[in-house]
């Protein structure tokens, strides 16, 4: 079980993180969602006692990192967000010296890399410096399990990852949860937050919420509307003027809207844009997802700060 | 202990893998000590000379035909004219000219006092010194001979210089030279290549990974010294090789003592690569610090000039110069045959810069990354 109290970080001026608290249970699937800069990377090496707080406390299973900080190296598992291991070693050197540095062998713990490892196995005698980036995503993962850690860390595993590696990618790391592996995992994408069991949305080093991840979304609590038509950033212009709009967003081909007081006023709107001269514009009920009450949060907590 | 080695295997192949490092490894000892050596030599061969002989006399014609005999100068074609032979120094044609007056032999028969004329061109002080000195032992010879010849005894009074040179008496700059190649060898090794291949896995990203490992500070350290230290010692040992074969230079103290004196000069030496690295973070700015280091420790060292001859200043800061005791060292060990008892002061130096230097990059590592 992983718990985080009241942890601060500043770099000079720069507030990194600010009195971030939550907690990881065991077995489970966390994900830390935000944008870069957000201090998902000052939170993660803070836990891997590779920076010292300067607030605050972190718990593993009972260990500190500032204070046991040798305890946490043999539990944890961490996979960096830029690929560092060495490339001019070959894969299963890289594979055994990471074995070998916890004292362990890749036989003893094959089992729990098998499935990915397997892919790679092929190439094993190729340096690492010459895979490609999908490969070396899992000679990288392969590294960080081989000594069967508690906790895997895995920071924005998926940036600039093709769309297909990525679901492969997630579909291993809930493979590793029901293996019993607590998984604690950042990414920009909020579309990857519905894959994880509970999420923390955090951004310029705040935590904004922690819940399941439809409860992040219920937690919307507003209708929301997509609204569609030809000229899009004339739309976004209007529909922001309109008196009774309380936010909107582009979002992909559609704006997100939403009206204050949660309300319906569609026929109003499309009377309005009509009057402005924007005809053909559609307006449909659609469901919020993680990145709509992200965005309520932030502007939310905007306000709250000043 | 089974992680240091597992870390070490790791280095190993990695320098092993590095094909340009190992490349290095063993041209850089060949090239530095089979071009090196010769083309920075402080030898005085062959210097052009011309004579002026305005005396035309037997004796003037037996001094020429000394200098000439000798292989430090080559006489040319006599001029008649003394300004058109200073011409030929300003166009650097020559290196010396010998102005024989008239009345050379006269004054040397009547006993009166002899005077001749040495023009030198100076840029290269050195070499004129060595000229001047030269020539005024030729002198000194030949008028030994004539007091001899005349009246068939050797001068009674006066003082007579004679010249011995101890410890290389062929005054063969090779023999000096090599040594202080070596330590040049072994420090480019030592730090350059230390430093680089540290600030490697900071660039590369690596050290994040290691640092999630149990792998302690301090095995980490030893494991990326460790090869680096062998590496010093084996170009060391090629070197003195390559010297030994080629150049026959003399190995008259312990080569133990050598090999005890070059472990504690690497320690300190990688002690500064790895603080270098410290405060580095790419391998372009610490190859440039290194660099700037090895460049004033070089030139400070005593390797081509004495370090006698510096200012006061400069001898005072050569006490933080590595280089410069281990040149020294070295130079006495091989050529003197000095023992550890007559350089307890160069080892003391040596000592405390080694404990001083890696001490500071220990800590200063523990610090930072």
């Amino acid at each position: 079980m992983v718990t985080v109290s009241g942890v601060s970080k500043y770099f000079g001026n720069i507030k990194a993180l600010r009195r971030v608290s939550f907690q990881v249970e065991e077995g489970e699937l966390f994900g830390v969602i935000g944008p870069d800069g957000a201090g998902k990377s000052t939170l993660f090496r803070i836990i891997l006692s590779l920076l010292l707080p300067d607030e605050g406390e972190v718990c593993l299973w009972g260990k500190s990192p500032v204070a046991d900080y040798k305890a946490i190296r043999r539990m944890v598992g961490y996979m960096p967000g830029k690929f560092s291991l060495y490339e001019d070693l070959t894969v299963e050197e890289n594979l055994n010296f990471f074995a070998a540095v916890f004292g362990t062998t890749i036989k003893e713990n094959y089992h729990l890399i098998k499935d990915i490892y397997r892919q790679i196995e092929p190439f094993k005698k190729r340096r690492a410096g010459k895979l490609s980036g999908g490969m070396k995503q899992k000679l990288a993962l392969s590294c960080a399990l081989i000594h069967k850690p508690k906790l895997l860390v895995l920071d924005e595993p998926t940036t600039g990852v093709d769309a297909v590696s990525r679901s492969d990618f997630w579909e291993m790391l809930q493979k590793l949860k029901n293996a019993g592996i607590t998984v604690l995992v950042s990414t920009p994408y909020m579309d990857e937050a519905s894959l994880c069991d509970r999420v923390a949305l955090i951004q310029k080093g705040h935590i904004l919420e922690i819940s399941t991840p439809d409860a992040v979304t219920q937690g919307f609590g507003k209708q929301l509307f997509g609204v569609a038509g030809e000229n899009m950033y004339k739309l976004l212009l209007h529909c922001r003027k309109f008196y009774r709009v309380e936010s909107v967003y582009p979002f992909g081909e559609e704006l997100h809207l939403t009206f204050h007081g949660g309300g319906d006023w569609r026929e109003e709107l499309i009377r309005y844009l009509y009057e402005n001269g924007l005809a053909n514009v559609r307006i449909r009920p659609i469901k919020p997802n993680i990145e709509d009450r992200f965005m309520s949060l932030m502007s939310i907590t905007e306000k709250e700060n000043g | 202990m089974r992680i240091l080695f597992y870390l070490l295997q790791k280095e190993f192949i990695q320098i092993y893998r590095n094909k340009t490092i190992l490349r290095l490894i063993f041209v850089i000892p060949v090239v530095q000590l089979l071009i090196l050596v010769n083309a920075a030599t402080l030898e005085m061969r062959k210097q052009q000379l011309s004579v002026v002989d305005e005396d035309h006399s037997p004796w003037s014609k037996r001094l020429i035909s000394v200098l000439d005999a000798s292989p430090f100068f080559v006489v040319g074609k006599n001029d008649e004219n003394v300004l058109s032979a200073k011409k030929k120094i300003e166009k650097g044609e020559i290196d010396f000219l010998l102005v024989i007056p008239q009345g050379f032999e006269s004054s040397l028969m009547s006993n009166e006092q002899v005077k001749i004329q040495l023009l030198a061109n100076a840029i290269n002080s050195q070499q004129a010194q060595l000229g001047y000195a030269y020539l005024q032992q030729v002198i000194a010879g030949l008028s030994q001979s004539f007091v001899k010849e005349t009246y068939g005894v050797l001068p009674q009074a006066g003082i007579v210089t004679t010249f011995s040179y101890w410890y290389n008496p062929e005054l063969n700059y090779k023999h000096f030279m090599v040594p202080g190649i070596l330590v040049v060898l072994v420090s480019v090794v030592g730090m350059f290549l230390t430093a680089m291949n540290l600030v490697r896995e900071k660039e590369m990203g690596t050290i994040e990974q290691i640092n999630v490992t149990p792998v302690r500070k301090w095995q980490f350290i030893v494991a990326k010294l460790l090869p680096f230290l062998l590496i010093g010692l084996f170009e060391l040992a090629l070197g003195l090789t390559i010297g030994k074969l080629i150049y026959q230079i003399p190995i008259e103290g312990s080569l133990w003592l050598v090999f005890a004196i070059a472990t504690l000069y690497l320690t300190g030496l990688l002690g500064l690569g790895l603080l270098l690295s410290t405060i580095s973070s790419s391998q372009q700015q610490v190859t440039f610090v290194s660099f700037f280091f090895l460049l004033v420790f070089i030139l400070m060292s005593g390797i081509f000039t004495s370090v006698d001859n510096m200012p006061e200043w400069g001898q005072k800061l050569n006490l933080l110069n590595p280089l410069y005791y281990f040149i020294d060292l070295m130079r006495a060990i091989l050529l003197k045959g000095a023992g550890l008892s007559d350089l307890w002061k160069q080892v003391t130096g040596i000592s405390v810069l080694a404990v001083f230097l890696f001490g500071l990059a220990v800590l200063n590592y523990r610090k930072t990354i």
